[in-house]
């Protein structure tokens, strides 16, 4: 037992003294109550009936926090909360701009549509091997990811993640998994190791690492060269998290392996961490050398936009063609990073965002067309309009939207960042999103051709007669379709309504571009 | 000390890429653990190194009389190989999996997730 | 492995190393010692009986899962953050009580319930592999 702390060494000039209002806990509910909900999942693993039921209620108060958060930060600007009252930068800092709350909103829903979409996916085995512990566990580790203001807390909450979607990606143990994950794990150990290489150097250099205090000490630095390195470093690093060209084929290798339920939580929550990273390091701690290295983040997004649709329409098999399409997502949003400003970093931040809601919408699709007919490959599908007129609608919104049609959610984050090319000088890079645009448009409208549209798979007759789907049992259609609605829905609304959205991420772009408000919250009562 | 250090960094980091470069699994993973202690001594380094003198603060004085070892390098190394440990054991148990189900432990060889000569997409119907 | 020497000392062994354990979590705050090096002897100790007297033996002698002590660690390491709510502190502040227990006085604070959390995640994470690992090296 520990001795009592009688010390005569007055040590309240280290403390916080401010006291917590009740509406600071916003800022670390997103992250503690997924891990207590994980907890507990973990304790209650055999009682499979409760598993959903506890696990969606939790993903629900979450999204309402979450909102709140949202609401606190873009009423009041950024918050922070210290862990163990010790001053910052020697306590953890969790602070949370309106880049964090908005990715942070957007994530709980789509764990959320995901959560309810599993609750009648997941099998019995697979509940009992822990999959809402997982699922409770990634979204607390992609939480943490957002909204930590300490770039050690990033790693960690990186690993957290990260060590949650193994066990996610595994869940079966079938064949192909166990060599999709071997691939996805290799590589993004790989990634999170170059990062903590990166944050030993930052170490090394700066002395801290809160993210406000390198933000506010890297202006007196007076060799950039050391800083350059790092920079680099952490472009690295997370451009192979984010699953950027040349360092994108774990992506399309796995994430096809495992339930497409998961599937969908990768592809709304995974890669945009990485894209989440490299905003809040390359663009808010290391701007200067950003500018420096802007062209070739900007080839780098390009090649990734085009050899990911390009992989996208050559793939036959729908589930792969999905991977391609978020490896392509990635080079949008790099674009908005490469050019910044505040149009590329707002149309990144929307494009992010749309990205989230409408890749996991696609994925579930993609789980209920697997269902519904047992095959993923194009040349087997068809039928799916006349067998739910409904779903093929939804699709069609989610198709035109990663497209990037108007009046489509995908629409306007690149209209933001085409803009803002044109208005840079890199014509060219405006040139290769239109052009990914129409590429992609191709690439999933042949999956609209084939598996919808088209009466039966090759070699059928066409016509409703001569190819049956096996319909959802009753009970879980509609869990499961109103989760896919629930997206398709949010997609519409992005679309149509985009003003909400737009202004949020244009104020969340000044943050970044200008991050005195984040250093304020951080220092704000010390100074 | 330090300069002495850092080559010993070059000297993991170096053995662990040739390890990564090679297309089998045991080999990859040996490469990944070196590559987790290269980074640990490398955090560990970048911390300044200085003589045994722990970080123990006077029960009177507010500041360390002198130049104590930074703990927050050791503290990030903990939690490092901590993390470290985890996922060696995961990919270990991972490869092992793998390696008995696949038949195979030559990554050139795992095709199963990506079978090679699959047809192109149609283009009519 | 399996001589009888080993297999008569490994009960007694076992108990005195999770004896030890928890007296390493509890020394822990000021001096050497704590939840996660705790968790390791403690670990260790089910390891060696494992060993010596098989797998189902150590499961049943745990009675509860080692995956759910590792969950129920995880939730009051969580927990032991919250009673900062009523303190008007930030989250996971060290608050401390001094209750008299006849003449002496327990030093019990949020800290000792967190390194409790952390020795049960690793008690639980760490048995489990190793559990894993020796049923099936017996298999």
């Amino acid at each position: 037992m520990a001795a009592a702390p009688h010390t005569p060494v007055d040590i309240s000039g280290a403390m916080i003294e401010v006291p917590v209002a009740a509406h600071d806990w916003l800022i670390i509910a997103p992250v503690v109550l997924p891990i207590l909900a994980g907890a507990l999942l973990l304790m209650l693993r055999k009682n499979t009936g409760w598993q959903a039921v506890l696990a969606n209620t939790v993903l629900g108060i979450l999204l309402v926090c979450c909102a709140g958060l949202l609401d606190l930060v873009w009423n009041e600007g950024p918050q922070t909360m210290t862990m163990g009252r010790w001053l910052p930068p020697f306590g953890i800092s969790f602070s949370v701009d309106l880049t964090g709350a908005i990715l942070a909103l957007t994530g709980s829903f789509v764990a959320f549509a995901c959560g309810i979409y599993a609750a009648n996916d997941i099998d019995q085995t697979r509940l009992r091997y822990g999959f809402y512990s997982f699922l409770m566990l990634m979204v607390a580790g992609v939480n943490g990811a957002f909204l930590t203001g300490d770039v050690f807390n990033l790693y960690v909450w990186f690993e957290v993640l990260l060590i949650s979607s193994f066990g996610l990606i595994i869940l079966g143990s079938e064949r192909a998994q166990l060599d999709g994950a071997l691939k996805y794990a290799f590589l993004n150990l790989i990634a999170t190791t170059l990062f903590l290489i990166a944050t030993g150097y930052l170490y090394g250099t700066f002395g801290t690492l809160n993210m406000a205090d390198i933000t506010r000490k890297i202006s007196t630095m007076p060799d950039s060269g050391p800083v350059m390195t790092i920079a680099a470093l952490y472009l690295f690093a997370f451009a192979m998290k984010a699953a950027a060209f040349p360092l994108n084929f774990w992506l399309p290798s796995s994430y096809h392996t495992p339930r497409l339920v998961v599937s969908a939580l990768f592809a709304g929550l995974l890669t945009k961490v990485g894209i989440y990273a490299l905003l809040r390091v390359m663009v808010m701690i290391f701007a200067a050398e950003r500018a420096e290295l802007a062209f070739i983040i900007a080839v780098i997004a390009a090649a990734t936009m085009i050899f990911g649709v390009l992989g996208a329409l050559a793939q036959s098999d729908i589930r792969r063609l999905m991977g391609f399409l978020v490896v392509s997502g990635i080079g949008s949003m790099l674009a908005g990073i490469a050019l910044s400003g505040e149009l590329g970093l707002s149309g990144t931040l929307f494009y992010a965002v749309h990205s989230m809601v409408v890749m996991a919408g696609l994925y579930l699709a993609a789980g209920i067309i697997v269902r519904t007919s047992g095959e993923h490959d194009m040349r087997k599908l068809g039928g799916h309009y006349s067998a739910s007129p409904l779903f093929a609608a939804g699709f069609v919104v989610l198709a035109l939207a990663v497209s990037g049609l108007p009046p489509f959610s995908g629409f306007w984050p690149k209209l933001m960042i085409v803009r803002g090319a044109i208005a840079g000088g890199a014509e060219w890079l405006a040139a290769a999103i239109l052009l990914t645009g129409l590429l992609t448009s191709i690439a999933i409208v042949r999956v609209w051709a084939f598996a919808f549209w088209r009466g039966g798979p090759e070699g059928a007759r066409d016509g409703a007669e001569s190819w049956k789907l096996t319909p959802i049992a009753e009970n879980a259609a509609l869990p499961i379709h109103a989760s896919f609605a629930l997206l398709v829905v949010a997609s519409l609304w992005l679309g149509l309504f985009p003003e909400t959205l737009a202004s949020a991420v244009l104020d969340a772009a000044r943050g970044l571009a200008n991050p005195d408000g984040y250093i304020g919250s951080v220092f704000g009562d010390v100074q | 000390m330090e300069p002495a250090l850092i080559l010993l960094v070059t000297a993991f980091f170096a053995v662990s890429i040739y390890l990564l470069l090679s297309r089998h699994v045991i080999r990859m993973l040996l490469g990944v653990a070196m590559l987790g202690n290269g980074v640990n001594l490398l955090i560990f380094t970048a911390g300044r190194l200085t003589r045994e003198v722990p970080p123990i603060i006077g029960i009177d004085d507010m500041v360390p009389q002198t130049a104590t070892a930074n703990p927050l390098p050791q503290a990030l190394i903990l939690t490092a190989i901590v993390i470290s440990f985890s996922f060696f054991a995961f990919l270990l148990v991972l490869g092992y999996r793998a390696y008995q189900d696949l038949g195979t432990d030559d990554t050139g060889d795992m095709r199963l997730a990506e079978p090679q000569g699959e047809p192109l997409p149609p283009t009519g119907y | 492995m399996n001589t009888i020497i080993f297999r008569t000392v490994a009960p007694y062994l076992t108990s005195l190393m999770v004896l030890f354990s928890i007296f390493v979590l509890l020394r822990g705050h000021n001096e050497p010692g704590g939840g996660f090096i705790g968790g390791l002897i403690a670990a260790s100790a089910f390891a060696i009986y494992g060993i010596a007297c098989g797998v189902q033996p150590v499961r049943r002698a745990l009675y509860f899962h080692p995956m759910t002590l590792a969950g129920f660690g995880l939730f009051i390491a969580a927990l032991a953050g919250f009673p900062s709510i009523i303190a008007e502190v930030p989250f996971l502040t060290g608050l401390w009580i001094f209750p008299k227990i006849g003449q002496v006085e327990l030093a019990l604070s949020t800290p000792l319930v967190f390194d409790i959390g952390v020795y049960f995640v690793v008690v639980g994470a760490i048995t489990s592999i190793a559990l894993a690992l020796e049923e099936r090296e017996t298999n």
